[in-house]
């Protein structure tokens, strides 16, 4: 699903995020990313929704390589990536239920088709009695919801999110990690990032870790 | 080479239905009618401020739009005067009166023209003594000085400038004549004035149109930029340039709208307010010139540079300034 074939990224200014990287995730896998901050975790899920360009070596995604895609192919690639942030980035003048929308509404399905999906998605979050509100009267957990609701309601193969829990608590964290777990059960490739080292012992998948830029090590699962 | 555990591979969507879903007609007019009107919304949302980008952009139509309806009056005003054009024709003072009158004669029988009046020296002599105040002058002279004049009234279809200056051609041509001169030389000179504010009206309509321009390029910048943080997250979550571009474009398009239907209303009553004053004047000359404005028209006209505009000025807004706007 994701190779990186010695991936750098240098940022202008000259540092460099990411230093000769080649790893490979295989469709239907789960795995964390790992690292202290600005290690290059960010900068790793950035390259692969194409929110920063790499500036040497090769990334494909889904067999495609998308290493040179020209600018207005992008949206494409998108749509077919969730794309979790640790911010949410909702936008807090729609409804719940028009945030987890948006991507459907970008990909111009039919209105009938937008409601089933948004509330097949919500359901499955907890958040059905949610649709009507705005995001600033909901918790930082449910906020984080949404934004997975989001992600996940256009089906895309594959699941990005950088930091998700970084702005909850622990319990409230691993809940959030275990609903990933079950959308990889139902195929999705999922890879996280996130420095909690102590919440991902807990949970068994591999783990990618980077430092200064540099791939570490990946461990794999322990069963 | 390092690798992640596997698990079981997941279906794609068949890219076909995909694509056949986003290319019907039905989805693609569905989804700019609710753009259009999602667009709408957010300008009622505001509406003073739409009002005050809309009375700008109406206010710097209707400028050049009355203008050019005074212009088009003064036009059919010299032109219901083009048709009373006539042309004096000098004889060369050896023609006597007895040869003046057959040739008046003659001329009346062509086909461009109606009517022929002969003016004797005499006549014109007499006129000239009441008309000018220099009967004292006058008559001092031993001979009368003026030469007989043919008064050749055109036929209508003649009297436009072309065909007036073939005939004048033609009575010039005659052997008796010293001089023939077409009295259209005011005309002449209304139409070259008219020209002449035609080309400024031109100019002031460059202009306020670039002035329209840059309102709505300002105000839909500002749009823009409110809106940053919806623009980033929608082009993460997959909106192409053209997904976003739309709701700018259609609120340059109602601004174009709500102001040009402003600038006819500015228009319609400022003629309005004008009619009754006009048509005083009108009845001092003996006439029954009415303003003209063809409301249907201009309002046709009004709305398509209107929404030209608009739509220009957002798209040059939208250009210069969504490019910027990238997540990162």
């Amino acid at each position: 699903m994701i190779r990186f074939n010695n991936v750098s990224k240098r940022y202008p200014g000259g540092f460099e995020a990411l230093s000769n990287v080649s790893l490979e995730l295989e469709a239907g896998a789960m795995a964390f990313l790992t690292g202290h901050s600005g290690a290059g975790k960010s900068t790793l899920l950035k390259l692969i929704a194409l929110i920063e360009r790499t500036t040497r070596g090769q990334i494909h995604v889904n067999g495609q390589n998308v290493t040179h895609i020209r600018r207005r192919r992008i949206p494409f690639v998108r749509r077919r990536i969730g794309f979790i942030f640790q911010d949410h980035n909702l936008l807090f003048n729609r409804t719940v239920f028009d945030n987890v929308a948006l991507p459907l509404v970008i990909a111009g399905y039919r209105h009938q088709e937008i409601g089933r999906r948004v509330r097949a998605a919500l359901d499955k979050l907890g958040l059905l009695d949610k649709e009507r509100m705005y995001p600033i009267t909901l918790s930082g957990g449910e906020q984080q919801r949404v934004g997975i609701a989001r992600a996940v309601v256009n089906k895309p193969m594959l699941l990005l999110a950088d930091e998700p829990t970084g702005n909850l608590d622990p319990g409230l964290s691993l809940e959030i990690m275990k609903l990933f777990g079950l959308f990889n059960q139902v195929g999705v490739t999922v890879l996280i990032a996130s420095h909690d080292v102590g919440l991902l012992d807990r949970l068994d998948y591999p783990v990618i870790a980077l430092d200064h830029g540099h791939l570490l090590a990946v461990e794999q699962a322990h069963a | 080479m390092k690798r992640a555990r596997q698990n079981r591979p997941r279906s794609t969507p068949h890219w076909s239905a995909t694509l056949r879903r986003m290319l019907s007609p039905r989805t693609w007019l569905t989804r700019h009618a609710q753009v259009a009107l999602d667009s709408l919304g957010r300008l009622t949302r505001h509406p003073l401020a739409t009002l005050m980008t809309a009375a700008v952009i109406g206010i710097a139509l209707a400028m050049p739009a009355s203008l050019y309806l005074l212009l088009g009056n003064m036009d059919r005003l010299s032109g219901a005067w083009d048709g009373q054009a006539s042309l004096s024709v000098f004889l060369k003072d050896t023609v006597s009166v007895t040869a003046a009158d057959t040739l008046a004669g003659r001329v009346r029988d062509w086909p461009e023209v109606v009517n022929v009046t002969l003016v004797t020296p005499e006549q014109a002599l007499e006129e000239f003594r009441q008309g000018s105040g220099f009967a004292d002058v006058l008559d001092t002279l031993d001979e009368n000085p003026l030469p007989a004049v043919l008064l050749v009234l055109p036929a209508p279809d003649h009297a436009n400038a072309q065909s007036a200056a073939g005939l004048q051609a033609r009575l010039q041509a005659l052997p008796e004549t010293e001089r023939a001169q077409l009295d259209l030389q005011w005309v002449q000179r209304l139409t070259a004035i008219l020209a002449l504010a035609r080309r400024g009206v031109l100019l002031i309509s460059a202009l306020l149109a670039l002035a329209v321009l840059l309102v709505v390029g300002n105000t839909i910048r500002l749009e823009i930029q409110n809106r940053r943080e919806e623009i980033v997250v929608t082009k993460l979550i997959g909106a192409t340039d053209g997904f976003i571009r739309r709701p700018f474009l259609y609120n340059g398009v109602w601004y174009g709208v709500i102001g040009a239907l402003l600038a006819w209303l500015l228009v319609e009553t400022g003629f309005w307010l004008l009619e009754s004053p006009t048509r005083q004047l009108a009845a001092l000359y003996q006439s029954n010139f009415q303003l003209q404005t063809l409301p249907l028209l201009l309002l046709l006209v009004l709305l398509t540079g209107g929404v030209l505009l608009g739509l220009l000025g957002s798209w040059l807004a939208v250009g210069r300034h969504l490019g910027a706007v990238e997540p990162g």
